[in-house]
């Protein structure tokens, strides 16, 4: 009995641990694979663009993650990016706004679009699905009321700093991502908010029933998820200098796919930002190495969405795997 | 169908049957007859194997090695379909009904009758009134299964059983949820079923009951069987020194303590149309019993002052202070604990760690932080001082057996230094050592002072571990009795309203 007991103990150790390798483990194949077959992959060019395109979906992700951790779900992203994007160049072209300050004003737009999700769900009780596709629909048309379905041009050029400078030879897009994750990690694993986010994932009765306040917590997950969107739709404003009524168009799916594709269940209770980054990452090469080997769009998205599949297949496979009891 | 019924033909024969999984072997070599027309209890500890070889019987899982045959004919694994044909139907623990469809639907599942993909709902109420007939259940078919009781929906999974033309009927722990009187009719139904020749394995905890409708008993240790007997020839000690391999000494440890000044105060406790003006008191060092029916309103009552519910009156007094909870943390901040009925839909975090799931009530915190290693010493300490079995305190609870997790449980209050515990069915679907050591834990709270509340619809456990018994009939307060005035008659004559003759 002992030796099982160890045996399974090191299995259900690595459980967790086994969705991010295979994750990153595809990452890597993936990119070596682009390296050889496209000569302009692996270029220092291609690779800083790559980082910079990354950063938008690995920011919006790391807020997914949190919230696909209490179970719920986050459709909304694209959309309140978008929004976002549009209000912060607004800010900036029209009232004259500080770029740091629009920056800002971008961020707290998303979070308040969050918070209505969060109300949504926690006070409202509308099922997360429900409550942030609302979401993706009224703050898309927020931005077409406010821009009039044209793109907003106007911000001084030192906005192009966020999703275009370097620090240090290094992007500064990507330095973002590694504070967001960092940020990301700590709140997960070291706080409140992130431990209760995985109890109210795993059971919303039980985590209420031990005192935890689940409305606060549920609605706190949400206004991140918001303000992170925003933060990513701000990114992508500076990267190509204007607002754009229809940025991030599905891009809910591609930040989804990175969640799941990085181990997070749909269900609640399980995902990590490491294994979110990977995902974000793993879909970014994809999306690069296609356009490198002259894919279109349209068969990115097939790929993209079988890759989905697959990673939520191989969840629901290793929960099987580890709830197989023996009565 | 023509129905033989052969003596000589076992309704079930095991052959050398094994089955393992990863580096568990589950079922170790078990052979066996069962014969049509008897009830063949199987008992043994949590994990012994009962579960995993009825899910071989009933073709649910593919034996690793062995062979099984029914009615004389060896099975080939093909799925639960192919044990069907041969009328083997299992009803499991947790059922397995549709909740939004109606009786009737339910009963069909499969084998809807009509043709040409088109349902007689006419036919299909006129043959379900039959079957629920055959299990002496009086239901209108078109009544949807959710707004049945427990009771009721066991009666629908037993005539879709019969529904199936069942000839071997597995029962997973039939009665666990069920009041004494339900379990006797159910019983007396089952008894039926066996003077028509269906052969009925059947799962148990319950020692009396084990006796009580046991033809032979099979009783099975670490998946092997360590012996199968007539009932008759067993008795409870010899019984429970074959399931856990040793003498239990004592299944209720209770060391009575005198009860020390009255801790937790509840007053007129009322919630329209659940509870009606419920109040008792619990003195620090007592058990005090909540007995009833199920539906009476004792987990309501827990439910209530626990702050999981809010209540329309009443009021909660602790250690004389009068304490307003309007939720859970309220409660836990006054110091109360509540152990669920159910752990895993509302007690445990299930894919999260022990460390986890101990500290979700109170967690470890410096400067803003979760303090992760002092997290560790308390969960590592708590599994020590209760004997949590496991290698290492991350592991997810969802991997523990119940005895196991129904201790993390309560290390969760004892962790926030709870004076008040409500215990609610803390022994149900644990085997007999992990019940013992529950109460165990129960003794030694109250022994430090602690007030106890102890629900549970199992009279022994109420009549040897408890100082007082407060029996519950809908939603009020039937009747209290002292330790001395204690007897099995005189709790269901106040739980069920008959004429107590002790009086």
């Amino acid at each position: 009995m002992t030796d099982q007991r160890t045996a399974r103990g090191v299995s259900d150790r690595m459980a967790g641990a086994i969705s991010q390798v295979a994750a990153a483990g595809a990452l890597i194949v993936v990119f070596v694979v682009l390296s050889i077959v496209a000569p302009s992959f692996l270029t220092a060019d291609n690779l800083f663009n790559l980082g910079s395109q990354t950063s938008v979906n690995a920011v919006m992700a790391v807020g997914v993650t949190l919230v696909i951790i209490t179970g719920g779900i986050d459709l909304s992203v694209g959309s309140v990016a978008a929004l976002s994007g549009v209000i912060g160049v607004m800010l900036m072209a029209e009232y004259g706004f500080d770029p740091t300050l629009a920056i800002i004003g971008g961020i707290l737009v998303g979070a308040v679009a969050g918070l209505v999700n969060g109300l949504l769900v926690s006070v409202v009780g509308l099922p997360p699905f429900i409550a942030t596709l609302g979401m993706l629909s009224v703050a898309r048309g927020l931005v077409l009321i406010a821009t009039g379905a044209v793109a907003v041009f106007g911000a001084p050029d030192s906005f192009r700093l966020l999703g275009q400078g370097v620090i240090g030879g290094f992007p500064i897009p990507v330095l973002l991502i590694v504070l967001v994750a960092v940020g990301g990690y700590v709140v997960l694993t070291r706080t409140k908010l992130g431990r209760y986010s995985y109890v109210m994932g795993s059971n919303m009765e039980a985590a209420r029933l031990s005192g935890v306040p689940v409305r606060s917590y549920t609605t706190a997950v949400y206004v991140l998820s918001g303000a992170l969107a925003g933060l990513g739709g701000m990114i992508a404003a500076s990267r190509i200098n204007s607002g754009q009524p229809n940025f991030g168009e599905g891009l809910e799916l591609d930040v989804i796919a990175a969640v799941v594709i990085g181990g997070a269940s749909l269900f609640g209770g399980r995902g990590t930002v490491l294994g979110s980054l990977i995902g974000a990452f793993l879909v970014a090469v994809i999306r690069n190495g296609a356009v490198q080997l002259n894919i279109g769009t349209f068969y990115q998205n097939v790929l993209i969405g079988v890759i989905i599949w697959i990673a939520v297949w191989w969840d629901r496979y290793q929960r099987r795997k580890l709830s197989g009891d023996t009565g | 169908m023509t129905r033989e019924i052969s003596a000589r033909v076992p309704a079930v024969r095991l052959t050398h049957v094994s089955k393992s999984f990863p580096g568990v072997a589950a079922v170790d070599d078990v052979s066996l007859d069962i014969d049509p027309g008897e009830v063949h209890v199987f008992a043994g500890e949590n994990g012994a194997g009962k579960s995993t070889l009825m899910k071989l019987v009933a073709q649910v899982e593919e034996p690793t090695s062995g062979t099984i045959e029914l009615h004389g004919t060896p099975m080939t694994y093909r799925g639960p379909g192919h044990a069907r044909e041969f009328g083997v139907a299992m009803v499991h623990q947790e059922f397995a009904l549709a909740p939004d469809l109606t009786v009737a639907e339910n009963l069909f599942i499969g084998g809807e009758p009509g043709r040409g993909g088109w349902i007689s709902r006419a036919r299909e109420r006129r043959d379900a009134r039959e079957l629920l007939s055959r299990v002496g259940a009086d239901l209108d078919p078109g009544r949807r299964v959710a707004q049945l009781s427990t009771a009721e929906q066991q009666r629908v999974e037993l005539a879709k059983a019969l529904a199936v033309d069942a000839r071997v009927l597995i029962l997973d722990e039939p009665t666990a949820t069920l009041t004494r009187q339900q379990a006797d009719e159910l019983f007396a139904i089952i008894r039926q079923l066996t003077a028509s020749g269906i052969a009925v394995l059947y799962i148990s905890h319950r020692l009396d009951e084990i006796f009580e409708i046991g033809d032979r008993v099979t009783v099975m240790r670490d998946g092997a069987v360590v012996a199968t007997r007539p009932a008759s020839e067993l008795d409870e000690d010899a019984l429970v020194a074959l399931m856990v391999g040793r003498n239990v000494d004592n299944l209720y440890p209770r060391e009575h303590t005198s009860p020390g000044p009255v801790r937790l105060q509840v007053r007129n406790l009322t919630r329209r149309d659940v509870v009606h003006d419920v109040s008792f008191d619990v003195r620090g060092g007592e058990i005090l019993g909540m007995a009833g029916l199920v539906g009476a309103g004792r987990t309501e009552v827990a439910r209530m002052v626990f702050g999981a519910e809010p209540p329309d009156s009443g009021s909660v007094t602790l250690d004389g202070r009068t304490v307003r909870i309007r939720r859970p943390s309220d409660a836990i901040d006054a110091g109360i604990g509540y152990l669920t009925e159910s752990r895993k839909t509302d007690g445990l975090a299930l894919q999260l760690g022990v460390d986890k799931n101990i500290t979700m009530a109170k967690l470890p915190m410096w400067n803003g932080l979760i303090n992760l290693r002092e997290e560790r010493s308390v969960a590592g300490r708590h599994r020590d001082r209760l004997g949590i079995r496991v290698p290492w305190v991350g592991r997810p609870v969802q991997a523990l057996s119940g005895g196991n997790q129904q201790k993390v449980v309560l290390a969760r209050w004892l962790e926030t230094q709870a004076e008040v515990l409500l215990f609610d069915e803390p022994g149900r679907g644990m085997d007999v050592g992990a019940k013992a050591d529950m109460f165990r834990e129960m003794d030694r709270l109250a022994g430090h002072g602690k007030a106890v509340v102890f629900i549970s619809s199992y009279l022994p456990e109420l009549l040897n571990m408890c100082d007082r018994i407060l029996v519950m009939r809908g939603g009020r307060v039937a009747g209290e009795l002292a330790k001395e005035e204690f007897s099995e008659e005189r709790v269901i004559a106040l739980a069920t309203g008959a004429k107590d003759n002790h009086d």
